[in-house]
């Protein structure tokens, strides 16, 4: 996957070298074991256990060598750092690499571009709108579809191009079992349990509060997602028009996708104000922040707009909340929503190489 | 007691009395913190380390050794305490107090359990390991994840802890510890408790003290664990008339990655190359037969083999093939296309060392290598046998790794009765005195090492301790 070696590569190499002659935290998570697996790191290899790390901070409290050891060693923040390596890598189009270290220009850039292209097209934004179609008379039917589906494709190509760079990176063809390991692992977080009694985060305490806070964010996300994906069939195969009575599919998909999703970021980011900044990464932190923000951003303006779909507030809470999901969309394939693909690809990896049937 | 909860550097009284101080902030001293504490005595821990170091060897630890008659937790089999016994003789050669000693292994059954209760979390035997599986529970994470645990439930409990603290002196009259002065950041500080539990390790880290018995050579040595382990409290004890026990001139050792950090390097700088290679001294001679047994029954008998040669340094030396039979190290080996290069690459006499490799490659015969087995692979003829998996060096590039010897532990320690209570110089207990841990390990452990078995003991007699001193305080 990588080619250059790089200063965050050296220092995570050196780390997972101490820990092959240490092995204490073996229990923790998928990591150790496939450092076992190996004498040495290549620079494809620290990609791997970079995105198999799920930056759960055991390893940093529990290591006799943590600073102020003279060997200072911080595996989540060596690994952190190799893991947004690795994903600037698969970046494509490789001109916009440099927006993975810029997440909040990225991001409020994209948000606002979209915003005004939203608001070029719209009408009637001072006056309340009710009624099937009531959305459309803001913003044209034909507009959102142009916007929202050019976003979401190039999203989606660009994501792909991405993905498809890690799955190169896994050195051979995983079998369906595999698939579904990692399916297991990614939708659980088992990696993020700490070896059973939780995580060290956002102090040293054990705790399940981040997987379960990402648990509530990436599964409001996926009902929220939903909520789209049966609103656009609503409309292009059903012919019925949005906004949606409150006890239709979409809008209760999207409510609890909502909640779920802002009640996930909040928690996330109150940890992350809290969080002990030992065993992190500070550059990496950024993207993080943006992306929680803005998630939580999403949701709250989608609800809001919901709640108030009957007032004069609908025609620029409609434009807000468009302009947040397109300039997500943009963003995406340039920031934090990378670790997603990256980590699974690392998942299905892990799958492989565990199937004793490989060996 | 209640004057000073929190940080005492903040809020200095002159004088603090609580019921129990605890000298010492390891997994001995948290045992009788946290035992003491829930029999209702107010405790203050005093630790020499700063927070981050907190936890002297125990940071370093993996596993402790518990008896069980059915498998239990992440225990496999059974460990019964007449096969436990026997190890220990074993090891010990007879070196030990067979009442203790079986106290001891009885009182390991529930060990796990404590430990559970506290927040301590068990992981299944580590890879490579699996001859412990069935004796030995390897804490999640190792020694410092257990003193984290450890360290949340005696806060939780209130017991008040302070770091960078160390015992400096110590009134005793009679026997009887009056006051204690704890050196803190802010200042002395007097301490006049109901009972004290000296914690505080050995004194394996002191090099004066090394000295006195080892001259010049205990500069070379490695100490294993922490720098904090000086012994000023063992002294203090000594000095005020409680019983020594174990020889002042003994320690466990092992062979390490020559290129080892002073102090604090654990486990990460063992090597376990010796089996697998021929060992020289800095004279480029072999000195010991490297197949004697198998390493884990060898091991530790190397530290002291290496202390005892010239500079207290050897030379680890094998092959391409071999050198891929056991765990890297930490460091990267030293490789070079020829004897003569690697001896240069070392700092040998490249003829010495040339020679002793062509005399121990001619006298190599047998059959099968085989690690796992007492194989047929030997020398013959040579003054220094190589008894078992010895093969030609012969395939570059080939492989060195300077050795030291590390400094696990010393056996010199104060005398302690079935519940942990000091004995004096004159046979009698100790009023308000007791000892767990390192402090007072060679009751038992008078010689050799039973892996785990230093947690083991530190955990009972700690708990022994805080509840003895507890009962002291509350009459
Ligand atoms: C690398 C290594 C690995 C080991 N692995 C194992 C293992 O896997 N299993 C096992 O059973 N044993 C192991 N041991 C041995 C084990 O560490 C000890 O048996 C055990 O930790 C002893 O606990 P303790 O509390 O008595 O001493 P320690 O844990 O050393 O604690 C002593 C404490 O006293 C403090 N102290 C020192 N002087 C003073 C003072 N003047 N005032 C106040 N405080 C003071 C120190 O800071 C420290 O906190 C290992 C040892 C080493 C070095
Ligand atoms: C393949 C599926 C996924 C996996 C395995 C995964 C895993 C993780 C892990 C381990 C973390 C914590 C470490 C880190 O900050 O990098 C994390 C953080 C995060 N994830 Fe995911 N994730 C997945 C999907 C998603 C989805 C669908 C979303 C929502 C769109 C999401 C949003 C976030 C956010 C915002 C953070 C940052 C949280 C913080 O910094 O506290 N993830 N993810
Ligand atoms: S993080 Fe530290 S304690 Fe854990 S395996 Fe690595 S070196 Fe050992
Ligand atoms: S931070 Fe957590 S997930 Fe990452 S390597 Fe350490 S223990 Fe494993």
């Amino acid at each position: 996957m990588q080619a250059t070696e790089t200063a965050a590569m050296a220092d995570a190499r050196r780390a997972l070298e101490i820990c092959n002659a240490c092995r204490y935290c073996e229990g923790f998570c998928a990591v150790f074991p496939a450092i076992e697996r190996r004498r040495e790191f290549p620079a494809a290899d620290l990609g791997f256990l970079a995105n198999l790390c799920h930056g759960c901070n055991g390893c940093y409290h529990a290591c006799q060598y943590a600073p102020p050891h003279e060997w200072a060693l911080n595996v989540p923040a060596a690994l952190a750092r190799v893991r947004h390596e690795s994903w600037s890598e698969t970046i494509r189009p490789a001109t916009l690499r440099g927006l993975l270290r810029r997440p909040l220009a990225a991001t409020a850039g994209a948000v606002l571009v979209a915003g005004l292209a939203a608001l070029a097209s719209a009408h009637g934004m001072a006056r309340a709108h009710t009624g099937p179609g009531a959305f459309y008379a803001v913003i044209p039917l034909a507009t959102l579809i142009a916007l929202g589906g050019a976003s979401f494709l190039f999203a989606l190509l660009a994501l792909a191009a991405s993905a498809l760079a890690a799955w190169r990176g896994l050195g051979g063809t995983p079998r369906p079992v595999h698939l579904l390991r990692a399916l297991h692992d990614a939708a659980t977080l088992k990696n993020l349990g700490g070896g059973g009694g939780g995580c060290p985060y956002p102090g040293e305490q054990p705790s399940a509060a981040r997987r379960h806070a990402h648990h509530a964010l990436a599964g409001g996300f996926l009902l929220a997602f939903a909520a789209t994906s049966v609103a656009t069939i609503d409309e292009h195969l059903l012919g019925w028009h949005a906004p949606y009575p409150l006890f239709s599919l979409p809008v209760l998909l999207g409510v609890a996708g909502g909640v779920l999703m802002l009640a996930g970021a909040a928690r996330l980011i109150l940890l992350k104000r809290v969080a002990d900044p030992a065993p992190l990464a500070a550059e990496t932190l950024a993207a993080d922040r943006v992306l929680l923000g803005l998630l939580a951003a999403i949701a709250a303006s989608g609800l809001v707009l919901l709640a108030l779909r009957g007032t004069v507030a609908m025609p620029p809470l409609l434009v807000l909340h468009l302009a947040l999901v397109l300039g997500f969309f943009v963003t995406m394939p340039f920031g934090k929503f990378l670790h997603g693909p990256h980590r699974f690809a690392a998942l299905v990896r892990d799958a492989m190489e565990r199937d004793p049937a490989r060996r | 007691m209640e004057s000073v909860q929190q940080t005492p550097d903040i809020l200095v009284p002159d004088i603090l009395v609580p019921d129990i101080l605890v000298i010492g902030g390891g997994h001995a001293a948290l045992a009788a913190a946290i035992t003491a504490r829930r029999l209702g005595a107010s405790v203050l821990v005093a630790e020499a380390a700063p927070r981050p170091m907190r936890g002297g060897n125990t940071r370093h630890t993996r596993n402790l050794r518990a008896v069980h008659d059915a498998p239990r937790g992440t225990l496999t089999g059974a460990y019964l305490e007449d096969e436990y016994w026997d190890d220990l003789l074993r090891v010990t050669h007879g070196q030990t107090d067979e009442a203790l000693a079986r106290m001891t292994i009885r009182a390991s059954a529930d060990l796990v359990s404590f430990l559970s209760d506290c927040g301590v979390r068990f992981q299944p035997s580590l890879a490579g390991t699996l001859s412990l599986s069935r004796t030995n529970a390897f804490f999640l994470g190792g020694g410092k994840a257990l003193l984290n645990a450890l360290y949340r439930e005696a806060e939780r409990l209130g017991v008040s802890v302070c770091y960078e603290t160390p015992a400096r002196a110590m009134t005793m009259r009679q026997g009887t510890i009056a006051e204690v002065v704890l050196r803190t950041p802010g200042g002395e500080l007097r301490v006049v408790p109901r009972a004290v539990v000296a914690a505080a390790g050995g004194f394996q880290a002191n090099i004066a003290w090394m000295r006195e018995y080892w001259g010049e050579a205990a500069e070379n040595f490695v100490i294993r664990g922490t720098p904090y382990a000086q012994g000023d409290v063992l002294r203090l004890l000594l000095d005020g008339g409680c019983a020594p026990v174990g020889d002042p001139t003994q320690f466990h050792a092992v062979a390490l990655d020559g290129r080892a950090p002073r102090f604090d390097g654990g486990i990460a700088t063992r090597l376990d190359s010796v089996p697998f290679s021929i060992v020289v001294n800095r004279d480029g001679q072999r000195f010991y037969d490297e197949g004697e047994d198998l390493w884990p029954k060898r091991y530790a008998i190397w530290g002291r083999l290496i202390a005892q040669q010239p500079g207290q340094v050897a030379f680890s030396i094998c092959d391409a093939p071999a050198a891929r039979d056991f765990m890297p190290s930490v460091y990267p080996a030293v490789t070079a296309p020829t004897i003569a290069h690697l001896a240069r690459a070392l700092g040998l006499d490249p003829l010495a060392l040339a020679a002793t490799v062509a005399d121990y490659n001619a006298a190599v015969r047998g059959g099968a290598f085989d690690p796992t087995v007492l194989d047929s692979c030997h020398t013959e003829g040579l003054a220094v046998a190589k008894t078992h998996w010895a093969r030609r060096i012969e395939t570059p590039p080939f492989v060195g790794y300077p050795l030291r010897p590390g400094i696990t532990f010393t056996y010199l320690g104060v005398r302690v009765d079935a519940t942990a209570r000091v004995r004096l110089a004159d046979g009698t207990p100790a009023p308000n005195l007791f000892a767990a841990g390192e402090i007072m390990a060679g009751n038992i452990l008078g010689r050799g090492y039973l892996a785990g078995f230093g947690m083991t003991i530190g955990g009972v007699f700690g708990r022994l301790a805080g509840e003895g001193a507890a009962r002291h305080a509350g009459n």
